[in-house]
């Protein structure tokens, strides 16, 4: 695929509403030193979302699509789950998995893409919450990481099942009581990005969205090493606002806190993902 | 399609319950025969010049220069408009956009009916949408409206629109436009 498909015919430039137009003009395609940056100047691939007012999610997504470094080839997959809400308003080719299955319809993307276009690079990411990674699809996201399938797992923990009332996930710390989890959760939180690096994952990260620069370099860094060596996480901390009880302008102040402690910045590169990573800072892409 | 909507939802409008199928090859549907296309093409012509406030939606597949035929038939939809008194109304692209869409600017396939009302349209054509969001939008104007919809397809049409035309192209949307001019001519329509 190339960008022309943003290009509107002339003819029909007058009737479409400035939003497409700007898709065609001012969206950063074809740069891959893309980034959060241009974010006040560009624009963005993300018109419009229909999460809570000051959803972090929505930063975290809004971040993802200004760091992708191939948005015109890149596949998203996502899952059930708030984040699902959010899909269908972005320009690139998003595919809605069953809830869980969303690493075995990336694996399968990614091999068919690799089949029809073996000259060209096609991204394929994954975007899911706690719910979809790590309870209900644990075993196809830990399976996609086993085969070593070139994909991007990304994971939205908010811990909980926030859109379906506060149910706990296996991503809720022990102890944490929610509206529908009302006597604690009753096990630890699950070190997925520990069960990412056991099961061959080359790029590991586990970070808040509270520094856009941070996320996009994670981001840059887990796509060009799933693009040539193979599966990548990254674990990102999008806490519900609504379901800890906070107003929508403390989603930001929630995840600067948990960056000291719980979600401190953590990162597992192989040896492999380190000299990719050393090629791409060479060619001045991160 | 058997009828003219608003046929609501009971039963729900879907055209091959009722034992409709798209035209073979070389044919048209028009309601529940199949007929030559040229007949097809004038009905949909005079259907489009004497129904009130006649719309053309292109879709995607026409609205952006991806190819070399979408900037041909942009041009065809432009001079087909003009010949058949048409406004042109956008389907840009597929998102539920929700809570609102502005029915004045655009067509949504996922609630097509808005556009439909508020526009007080009783006459279309669809051009350039992917087919499977052309199914689901033709059939809830079906449901909803009693806008007479003619499809216009480069594949094997849809059977839930009232005229539908397939396999067309270039060649074929010059076809129409030219019996559109005959047809305009023959009711006195300036």
């Amino acid at each position: 695929m190339a960008y022309k498909i943003y290009k509107v015919n002339e003819e029909f430039r007058d009737i479409v509403p400035q939003e497409v137009i700007d898709l065609e003009e001012k969206a950063t395609w074809g740069n891959p030193k893309r980034g959060v940056m241009d974010l006040p100047v560009s624009k963005e691939l993300l018109e419009e979302h229909s999460l809570c007012a000051g959803c972090p999610e929505s930063a975290a997504i809004r971040y993802i699509l200004a760091s992708l470094p191939n948005p015109e080839d890149t596949i998203i997959v996502n899952s059930t789950g708030c984040t699902s809400l959010v899909f269908p308003h972005i320009s690139l080719h998003t595919v809605h998995s069953l809830f869980g299955n969303q690493n075995s319809v990336a694996s399968g993307i990614k091999r068919v893409l690799e089949w029809r276009f073996p000259d060209k690079v096609k991204d394929v990411v994954v975007l899911a919450g706690d719910g979809a990674t790590v309870d209900i699809g644990l075993d196809y996201t830990l399976q996609s990481f086993f085969r070593q399938e070139k994909i991007t797992t990304i994971c939205f923990d908010n811990e909980v099942y926030a859109n379906t009332g506060g149910q706990e996930s296996g991503l809720t710390p022990k102890g944490h009581v929610f509206k529908m989890a009302p006597k604690g959760k009753q096990f630890e939180k699950v070190p997925m990005w520990q069960l990412a690096i056991d099961s061959g994952c080359h790029y590991v990260a586990r970070l808040t969205v509270s520094s856009p620069k941070k996320v996009e370099r994670v981001i840059k860094e887990a796509i060009y090493v799933a693009r040539e060596v193979g599966p990548t996480y990254i674990h990102l901390y999008t806490p519900c606002i609504l379901e800890i009880g906070l107003n929508s302008d403390d989603g930001l102040d929630e995840m600067r806190s948990r960056d000291k402690e719980r979600f401190a910045f953590f990162e597992y590169k192989t040896p492999e993902a380190e000299e990719v990573i050393a090629k791409y800072k060479a060619e001045g892409l991160l | 399609m058997a009828k003219l909507g608003p046929a609501h939802y009971s039963p729900y409008p879907v055209a091959v319950y009722e034992g409709v199928l798209t035209p073979p090859k070389g044919k048209a549907l028009m309601f529940t025969e199949i007929v030559d296309e040229e007949i097809a093409m004038r009905e949909a012509a005079k259907a489009m010049l004497t129904r009130e406030n006649a719309t053309i939606f292109p879709g995607p597949q026409v609205l952006y220069a991806w190819n070399e035929e979408a900037k041909e038939k942009a041009k065809l939809i432009r001079e087909m408009a003009e010949v058949l008194n048409a406004k042109i109304i956008p389907m840009y692209d597929y998102r539920p956009k929700y809570p609102k869409i502005d029915p004045e600017v655009e067509i949504n396939p996922n609630h097509p009916n808005l556009t439909i009302w508020h526009n007080k349209i009783k006459a279309c054509i669809f051009i350039g949408v992917h087919c499977h969001y052309a199914n689901v939008a033709l059939k809830i104007i079906r449901s909803e409206t009693d806008c007479f919809t003619i499809a216009m397809c480069s594949q094997a049409g849809h059977e839930d629109a009232m005229i539908t035309l397939r396999d067309q192209h270039v060649e074929e949307i010059e076809k129409f436009i030219e019996v559109a001019k005959e047809v305009k001519k023959e009711l006195g329509i300036s």
